[in-house]
């Protein structure tokens, strides 16, 4: 059993607690893929989906997950905006909490916003991407989708390239990944990689064949236009010459790698659209390991739920 | 009054005497003074006798923003934290840039009689980094320096004009430093602790690269200029060579920046919010080495008291800053003197001879004719820092549970007994 009542970050979790998650994820994936999505365990209860930012991905995964649980589910589409003048994250979350919500599932530009809320209500609270900070059902369903593949996760060489800096995906699957064992080596042109993430326990490289040679697995991070504009590099074309990764590098990878993103993916951009449709690619089967680990973490939370009650 | 049986703390020793004050000021000091009929006497057997401390950098926010704190309550968490003067910084509402805010905050400080609140003026006009305020006019009602603190003069050359112009005035500009563009919306310092966080950083170099502008400007001009809150180590090498060179520079920094690293940010606790952000070991022992080598002359609080709503939000919605004044005693006592990296006529001149004569102020030694202006402290009490407890409405001190020594029995300000209450 998981003993927290939210699911905030992977900072602090143990490996037995990734581990019990991924197990219970395998089998939520096993009847997924068996058609079954009408369970019972989650049935009286109520999921509010908290969502400061813009996602149709991962709402959506939330959504179905709790609805497949048996949950009752509302969105909330809250402007980031509005963050700022209107209701504040503390008052919000205590309007829910006592209109009797049990869980409060959250995406916020900010981080720490989570652990805000989480500190204030009642109901479990799971983290949905909080800034910079984390993203841990994403960190959690690519090891769902790398366990799968490889049937462990110690010992993996896990190369993440693309926009480490800004990238809560990124941290979580540090976090998660190392504390099981795996090897997680970081690419990005310098602008983009974070003070102190090999102090977190990354392997920072110095190319992107550095990064992938040998590696179990290649995952892309999204580059955004934005971070462009603001000057972390030139240009998108410049990226992919020096950053993207693309067949001829893939090919250095382990002869058995799998290529992995957390969506949605710019196109020839961090990858190429080869590398994309390259059959090694898993980007599909992670979009059902996230409605697989979303669907485990609420069990898990409910359980713990229940012998609080 | 006769304060009897004190250690009293002199510029060079510390020597068991008696002190005596009349009229507002220190009238006699010798081994040994007997009471005259009626007069009242503080036994200070066992307790240190300290000039009055002065805090050169605190807020009041008093006009505009009495929710958070105001010049009663300020004064009130000032006289309990051993300060007999305080320095008050222009940002309020509307912002002390002329002289009718300058006398208000005055009168109001003369009403509340607790302290002296010695105001700063801005810089510039509604500290909008555009137009000089009326700095002599301020000067004239009051104003003992200048500053657009909580922000830094955008324009190099406006920033030249300020300072050239102020020194016509004998007053100096107190420079937040800090490079806007390089801060770019950080919140805290830009390591280890910001990535693990998630938190966006604000690097060293955004408070850096302000230092050196103002330390080139100032020794372009010939004149005297002052840093606030210094809190890199980078920071404290720039001014320690600026120092060496001749530079007329003096630097202040405040107790978070040398009892804490950003080890504390993590948990998101908002109170650990402040501009400049706390840093790392290395800046910390950088400051420690600064305080002790004399390349900073001072130690303020930064006092800035916020009301809980401003602080029971997200990190990067809270905002910046930590009441300080009720702890800023017990810190530089248990980390600075305890520790042996001051001695007490060192830090007694960090918290009140130096900003006494950086900004031209009464009080600061303890002497025969001087201001009565005294700080009676037992620096062997161990006490608990509760924030829930300070007369400040500020409650926002990340500290906590934190176990000082040095506490503050007696303040007294030009002879009147003003703490306890």
């Amino acid at each position: 059993m998981i003993e927290r009542k939210d699911m905030l970050g992977l900072v602090d979790a143990t490996a037995e607690e990734l581990s019990e998650i991924l197990d219970t994820a395998a089998n939520m994936k096993k009847l997924l893929r068996q058609g079954i999505k009408k369970l019972p365990h989650l049935e009286g209860c109520t999921a509010t989906i908290l969502f400061y930012e813009n996602s149709t991905r991962t709402r959506t995964s939330f959504e179905l997950a709790a609805k497949y649980m048996g949950a009752t589910t509302i969105n909330i589409a809250a402007s980031s905006s509005s963050v700022a003048k209107g209701e504040t994250l503390v008052d919000t979350g205590k309007t829910l909490d006592a209109m009797k919500n049990d869980f409060i599932i959250i995406r916020h530009p900010m981080g720490g916003a989570p652990y805000l809320l989480a500190r204030t209500v009642k109901a479990s609270v799971l983290n949905a991407g909080d800034g910079m900070n984390e993203h841990p059902t994403q960190a959690l369903l690519d090891m769902c989708t790398m366990r799968e593949k490889f049937g462990r996760i110690e010992g993996l060489k896990v190369a993440i390239l693309g926009d480490i800096k800004h990238s809560r995906v990124a941290k979580s699957d540090l976090f998660g990944l190392t504390r099981l064992g795996a090897e997680v080596r970081m690419f990005a042109p310098e602008t983009l990689i974070p003070k102190g993430i090999d102090r977190l326990g990354a392997k920072l490289c110095a190319t992107r064949e550095e990064a992938v040679e040998g590696a179990d697995v290649v995952m892309g991070l999204r580059i955004q236009l934005e971070r462009q504009q603001a000057g972390n590099f030139p240009s998108l074309n410049e990226y992919a010459e020096f950053y993207g990764v693309n067949e001829k590098v893939l090919s250095l990878a382990s002869p058995d790698a799998i290529v992995m993103h957390p969506g949605p993916v710019n196109r020839g951009v961090e990858l190429t659209g080869d590398v994309i449709d390259d059959e090694r690619s898993r980007i599909e089967d992670q979009v059902l390991s996230g409605v697989a680990v979303r669907m485990a973490l609420l069990f898990l939370l409910q359980q713990y739920r229940k012998s609080r009650a | 009054m006769l304060i009897q049986n004190g250690s009293v703390i002199f510029p060079d020793r510390v020597e068991k005497k008696d002190v005596r004050v009349a009229d507002g000021k220190i009238e006699k000091i010798a081994d040994r003074l007997a009471p005259e009929k009626g007069e009242r006497v503080i036994d200070a057997s066992g307790l240190h006798v300290f000039p009055g401390l002065i805090d050169m950098h605190v807020h009041l926010r008093e006009p505009g923003f009495e929710y958070k704190e105001d010049i009663e309550s300020g004064s009130r968490a000032a006289v309990k934290g051993g300060f007999t003067q305080i320095c008050c910084m222009p940002n309020t509402s509307p912002v002390a840039d002329n002289k009718v805010v300058i006398s208000y905050i005055r009168h109001r400080a003369e009403e509340v009689d607790l302290c002296k609140v010695r105001p700063v003026g801005a810089i510039t006009k509604g500290e909008a980094g555009e137009q000089l305020a009326d700095i002599g006019e301020m000067k004239k009602a009051g104003a003992v320096a200048i500053s657009d603190d909580g922000t830094a003069v955008k324009s190099s050359r406006l920033m030249r004009l300020a300072m050239e112009y102020a020194s016509g005035f004998g007053i100096r500009c107190l420079c937040h430093c800090e490079d806007k563009e390089l801060s770019d919306g950080g919140v805290v310092n830009e390591g280890y602790n910001s990535t693990l966080a998630g938190l966006k950083g604000i690097p060293r170099a955004a408070e850096d690269v302000s230092i050196a502008r103002e330390l080139c400007l100032a020794e372009s001009l010939g004149v005297p200029v002052h840093i606030c809150h210094v809190s890199t180590f980078s920071g404290v090498r720039l001014i320690r060579d600026a120092k060496r060179a001749g530079v007329k520079v003096t630097a202040e920094t405040c107790p978070h920046y040398f009892a804490a690293t950003d080890d504390i940010v993590t948990g998101f606790d908002t109170n650990t919010k402040v501009n400049p952000p706390i840093r790392e070991e290395k800046d910390r022992q950088a400051i420690l080495e600064g305080l002790k080598d004399g390349t900073i002359d001072c130690i303020v609080t930064d006092h800035a008291p916020h009301h809980k709503n401003d602080k029971n939000v997200e990190y990067n919605l809270a905002a910046f800053g930590i009441s300080g004044l009720e702890t800023s005693f017990g810190f530089a006592v248990t980390y600075l003197y305890k520790t042996g990296i001051l001695t007490l006529p060192e830090l007694a001149a960090k918290m009140s001879a130096n900003p006494a004569t950086i900004l031209g102020l009464e009080g600061g030694r303890i002497g025969e004719g001087a201001v009565a202006d005294l700080t009676i402290a037992d620096l062997g009490e161990e006490w608990t820092v509760d924030p829930a407890a300070f007369v400040s409405k500020g409650k926002n001190n990340p500290f906590g549970g934190r176990k000082l020594s040095g506490a503050v029995k007696y303040t007294i300000v030009s002879g009147a007994v003003k703490y306890p209450f």
